[in-house]
């Protein structure tokens, strides 16, 4: 059993289809839909947690990349931006996974992509708009 | 033997201070003692970058052809609206300032991305800002409408100026409620979920002179990546707060107005600020040197976190209320460390105010000292110190009838 964290960015007119339907039903895949966005007449962007066998999880990708949907791994669409970060460290009691790491000799910031969950609660947290999602 | 700060600065002139930060001071004082340290070290810079709300530039725009008095009138920057209160065409300009459709906390909590904060970093970093007014018009000033992209490097005057910075030590923010919420002290978790504090400690420049021997009017310091002044007290200047015994106070205390020519400064060292919830202001980088003229100074300059307190206040009910009340006393040490306690809990830290940058402060200001010959001065007046009597009264409200 294999498990990603993808964002998925799909064209206006696959946004009445039913994708993850079919990677559950035909793919045999754990969907788990973390964040959704659909902007009318532009493109649907959808962030899932999917897990299952090698084998079908890539089929499954295959799939999507056949029907025209973009597939991200997910720390590619959240941006810790160190130029804009001034180490003030007020989000780092707000990040739940330790993804925004603090050393404390010399008080300095970094980020973990892979501890990232991309919950969103360090954005409105930072004062500086030194974090960005894109979605 | 004192020092005078006359031998001090033909030192600088010379090139032979020796100027260390207020980090550095603390183990040299440890490795050479008091008086050796005191001999030999002629300068400690001190410094500190968080946010300030009691900040704003005054700008003078220039005379348009035809003219126009903005005074009376209305102005805005970029959408932020500026006060119009002076003469023809100075415009002041504050951090907190909102453009007139922000929709504020109207879907709570707002998000606060653009205002009077954000317009002074863009006009420090030389970006063109659009300028709109509207005026009623006179026959020394008959325009009534104008309409332009202004840039810093072709308006008059552009000064800095800050009512209210440099807080000498500052609340514990935390949140005892069942619901999140969004302060200028940050996001407060439910249930003692974070606690946020905002202070560079033992490097903060009021912390490191706590009754004001040698920081006082007219004293030169780095001010957004330029050179200001100390102009006055800041307002709210309480140096009667409560002290530990080597002079330190356990709480919010003195405070510094300053200004200084924006033109000089740099983006890196002024920067919009958004708090969720609360609102815009600026983070202002400042850095102070403080001449060492005898051994009781450069004691003062060796405070450690560990010998700093701040009180910790319940922001759900204690603050808004303005109910006395700490929920007690932590040293900057633990709160650095990233976990205090409270009430028996353990809470985790986060800093509004940035430790790295303000030690990038002190360097700076280090090497103007001894290369760039920046001069030290004696102040015009001393600020109000401990045995002033001064304090910080609340509001007294009269009912109107
Ligand atoms: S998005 Fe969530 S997990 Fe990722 S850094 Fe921010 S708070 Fe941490
Ligand atoms: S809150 Fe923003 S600026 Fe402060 S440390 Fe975190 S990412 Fe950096």
């Amino acid at each position: 059993m294999q498990k990603k964290k993808v964002v998925l960015t799909f064209p206006y007119k696959l946004i009445n289809q039913p994708i993850t339907y079919h990677l559950i039903k035909d793919y045999d895949l754990k969907v788990n839909i973390l964040r959704a966005r659909i902007n009318p007449r532009e493109e649907g962007r959808l962030m899932i947690e999917i897990g299952g066998e090698e084998k079908s999880l890539e089929k499954g990708m295959n799939y999507l990349k056949e029907l025209g949907v973009e597939v991200q791994s997910l720390a590619q669409d959240i941006r810790w931006l160190d130029e804009k970060c001034t180490h003030c460290t007020v989000c780092i009691p707000i990040c739940p996974t330790e993804a925004i790491i603090l050393d404390r000799n010399q008080m300095i910031v970094s980020f973990d992509k892979d501890k990232c969950i991309g919950c969103g609660l360090c954005v409105p947290a930072c004062p500086y708009k030194a974090v960005e999602i894109l979605f | 033997m004192p020092k005078t700060i006359r031998e001090i600065n033909e030192k600088i002139k010379r090139g032979e201070a020796v100027v260390v930060t207020a980090e550095e001071i603390i183990d040299i004082a440890e490795e050479k003692g008091v008086k050796k340290a005191a001999q030999e070290v002629d300068v400690v810079t001190t410094a500190t970058f968080g946010p300030m709300c009691s900040s704003g530039a005054y700008l003078n725009i220039g005379h348009s052809k035809p003219r126009i008095k903005l005074g009376g009138g209305r102005a805005y920057l970029n959408d932020v609206p500026v006060y119009t209160g002076f003469a023809a065409v100075d415009i002041l300009i504050g951090a907190n300032a909102l453009p007139d459709d922000d929709p504020r906390n109207k879907i709570h909590p707002g998000e606060f991305s653009y205002g009077g904060g954000h317009v002074i970093e863009e006009l420090v970093a030389g970006k063109d800002l659009k300028l709109t007014a509207t005026a009623y018009g006179t026959d020394c000033y008959p325009r009534k409408k104008l309409e332009t992209w202004i840039n810093i490097k072709d308006l008059n005057e552009t000064v800095l100026f800050n009512p209210r910075n440099a807080y000498q030590n500052y609340n514990v923010a935390v949140n005892l409620s069942d619901r999140v919420i969004y302060t200028y002290m940050g996001i407060l978790k439910p249930k003692l979920g974070n606690a946020n504090y905002c202070s560079a400690g033992q490097l903060s420049p009021l912390l490191n002179d706590p009754y004001y021997k040698t920081i006082g009017i007219g004293t030169r310091i780095f001010l957004g990546g330029g050179v200001g002044y100390v102009a006055w007290q800041g307002t709210q200047h309480n140096p009667t707060a409560p002290r530990t015994p080597n002079g330190v106070p356990r709480a919010g205390a003195g405070t510094l107005a300053v200004m200084g020519d924006l033109k000089k400064m740099s983006p890196e060292w002024l920067k919009g600020t958004t708090m969720t919830g609360y609102g815009t202001t600026l983070t202002v980088g400042i850095g102070i040197p403080i001449p060492i003229l005898d051994e009781e100074i450069l004691t003062y300059t060796t405070v450690k976190d560990e010998d700093i307190y701040a009180q910790v206040i319940d922001y759900s009910l204690a603050y808004p209320e303005f109910e006395p009340g700490s929920l007690g006393e932590v040293s900057y040490r633990e709160l650095k460390s990233g976990r205090i306690l409270v009430q028996g809990k353990e809470v985790p830290t986060g800093s509004l105010s940035s430790y790295a940058r303000a030690k990038e402060i002190a360097d700076i200001l280090k090497n103007w000292i001894k290369r760039d010959k920046f001069l030290l001065t004696e102040p015009v007046q001393s600020l109000p110190s401990a045995d002033s009597g001064l304090t910080f009264k609340p509001l007294k409200e009269r009912p109107l009838e």
